[in-house]
């Protein structure tokens, strides 16, 4: 199994609060990964460090590697707008820009370029018109929307369902290109049905993707995924294939905390 | 409060039920065993009346253990509990039927008479309570050590009525007259030998139940290994007796 991500004692400080505990992990290619632990745990701070998303909070210091496909994405001449579009994120609450369903996915695309190859290789250049209608009309498919919204395609992200409007924040991930995409929480504002149609999707998506998922469902975790880790106040407690992790843990902490009896 | 309490509340509440049950077959099988040891032909009543409880109880445990996996989504140490109840009341509900079929046979039998007469069948009658003993003992005590060494007991089990069988063969065969007799006893003695198997059962769930892990098959010798024996077939006709 090919290790799509690795961190090395990675440490988390919010000013002198230690959120992160030396977590070293790998976390498998095109494989669903949960991370699970009781709030405040660390484990949103976790992923949110394989994108560097944790760069934006003022007194946060990250030490320790995250390396993706060997390179520490911390390194100083790593440019980091191009980390975010390799390792894409949805958040808990679907987060659609104000304008049309076209231009949400199409937004990533537009701003990024496409890389020329041939006689202009290495140069970005602005899509036309009609590689961004592939590219939104491909994600949109990938993201199980299209047949729900290609009539309606200049009506506003916000006009959508909750559902919807987060599978539209995954469609609009998926148009940059990613690798990896990380979840936090992407169900936990959605209905039963919604969340039924996320979850095929993950598991949908995991054949092209590494996938990461924060989530407080554990039963969610038990259903989707094939690794989970649990995190328990900064520390890693156990990661381990799903299937053992839900049925035999290995700890006792863990045992306590999916049974319901801690946490 | 405490995480989770009326989860905790409806555990509590099964294992107090699947206490109630093992204790109820317990006590119906080592009834009719004294029925058997002692003659003691009073026991009879008691015996189907702890059968009838026995299988209400199946009933009332297997709905209970649905309710909490629909309603609570058990998990892990949880989740291994309730598979065992569910797979436990089967083998409990047959101590209990095979109790009532002993003591109906003996019921049948010229006040149990005969079945004093054979020491094998008394020796075999205290293994097997003893397995039942224990089999119940593991789970209630969570002891995975005393349940996985069930099996080694079940293979003397068998040997026993392997030896209970040629002994009443060898009686029919001498006087025709005895093979009623003869049947009923070998019935008896098939039973004890199934509820030996079914205590070595439970103690399969228990050790599963309290690690995690399934009991090593190498463990499992004797009996278990051998493919099942229909209730008359002798073991071995051609070798170990003469029926010319």
């Amino acid at each position: 199994m090919t290790i799509a991500i690795r961190t090395d004692d990675l440490h988390v400080y919010f000013d002198k609060n230690h959120a992160l505990k030396g977590v070293s992990m790998d976390i498998e290619m095109n494989q669903v990964t949960a991370v699970i632990g009781p709030s405040g745990c660390g484990k949103s701070t976790f992923i949110r460090c394989i994108n560097r998303m944790n760069d934006l909070i003022p007194g946060c210091t990250v030490k320790g590697k995250v390396l993706v496909d060997g390179m520490d994405i911390n390194d100083d001449d790593v440019d980091v707008v191009d980390v975010r579009r390799r390792i894409g994120m949805v958040f808990q609450k679907p987060n659609p820009f104000p304008k049309s369903i076209y231009e949400n996915v199409a937004y990533g695309p537009r701003l990024h370029g496409v890389v020329e190859t041939g006689n202009g290789k290495g140069r970005r250049r602005k899509h036309t018109k009609r590689e961004l209608d592939e590219i939104v009309e491909h994600s949109l498919r990938r993201a199980a929307l299209w047949d729900e919204v290609k009539d309606r395609m200049d009506k506003s992200g916000t006009s959508l369902s909750g559902g919807q409007q987060q599978r539209l924040c995954i469609a609009r991930t998926l148009a940059v290109d990613p690798e990896i995409i990380l979840f936090d929480e992407p169900c936990s504002a959605l209905d039963p049905i919604a969340t039924a149609k996320i979850e095929d999707l993950l598991v949908d998506l995991k054949k092209d993707y590494t996938v990461v998922i924060v989530t407080h469902n554990m039963q969610q975790a038990a259903r989707i995924s094939d690794r989970t880790a649990f995190f328990y106040l900064g520390d890693l407690i156990e990661m381990g294939d799903t299937k053992q992790i839900f049925e035999r843990p290995q700890k006792e902490f863990t045992e306590q905390y999916i049974t319901g009896r801690m946490g | 409060m405490a995480p989770r309490t009326t989860f905790n509340y409806e555990m509590e509440g099964l294992q107090k039920e699947i206490t109630e049950m093992a204790n109820a077959s317990r006590a119906a099988f080592e009834k009719a065993v004294r029925m058997i040891t002692d003659g003691d032909l009073s026991l009879r009543e008691e015996v189907r009346a702890l059968d009838r409880h026995v299988y209400e109880l199946n009933e009332r445990i297997d709905e209970h253990c649905l309710d909490i996996i629909a309603l609570h989504s058990p998990v892990a140490s949880d989740l291994r509990l309730i598979s065992a109840c569910l797979k436990m009341v089967e083998d409990l509900n047959r101590f209990g039927r095979y109790a009532t079929d002993i003591a109906e046979l003996i019921d049948d039998f010229e006040e149990g008479k005969a079945f004093k007469r054979f020491e094998s069948l008394r020796s075999m009658s205290c293994l097997v309570v003893g397995m039942v003993d224990d089999a119940i003992y593991s789970f209630l005590q969570r002891d995975a050590e005393k349940a996985s060494h069930l099996h080694e007991r079940d293979d003397a089990v068998d040997s026993l009525y392997d030896t209970i069988f040629r002994e009443i063969l060898t009686y029919m065969m001498e006087d025709p007259r005895k093979i009623t007799v003869g049947i009923d006893l070998i019935l008896v003695a098939r039973y004890m030998e199934r509820v030996a198997d079914h205590a070595c059962n439970i103690g399969e769930y228990v050790y599963h139940m309290v690690t995690g892990e399934r009991l090593d098959p190498k463990l499992r010798t004797g009996a278990s290994e051998r493919p099942p024996r229909g209730i008359f077939e002798h073991p071995n006709p051609r070798t170990e007796l003469d029926l010319k």
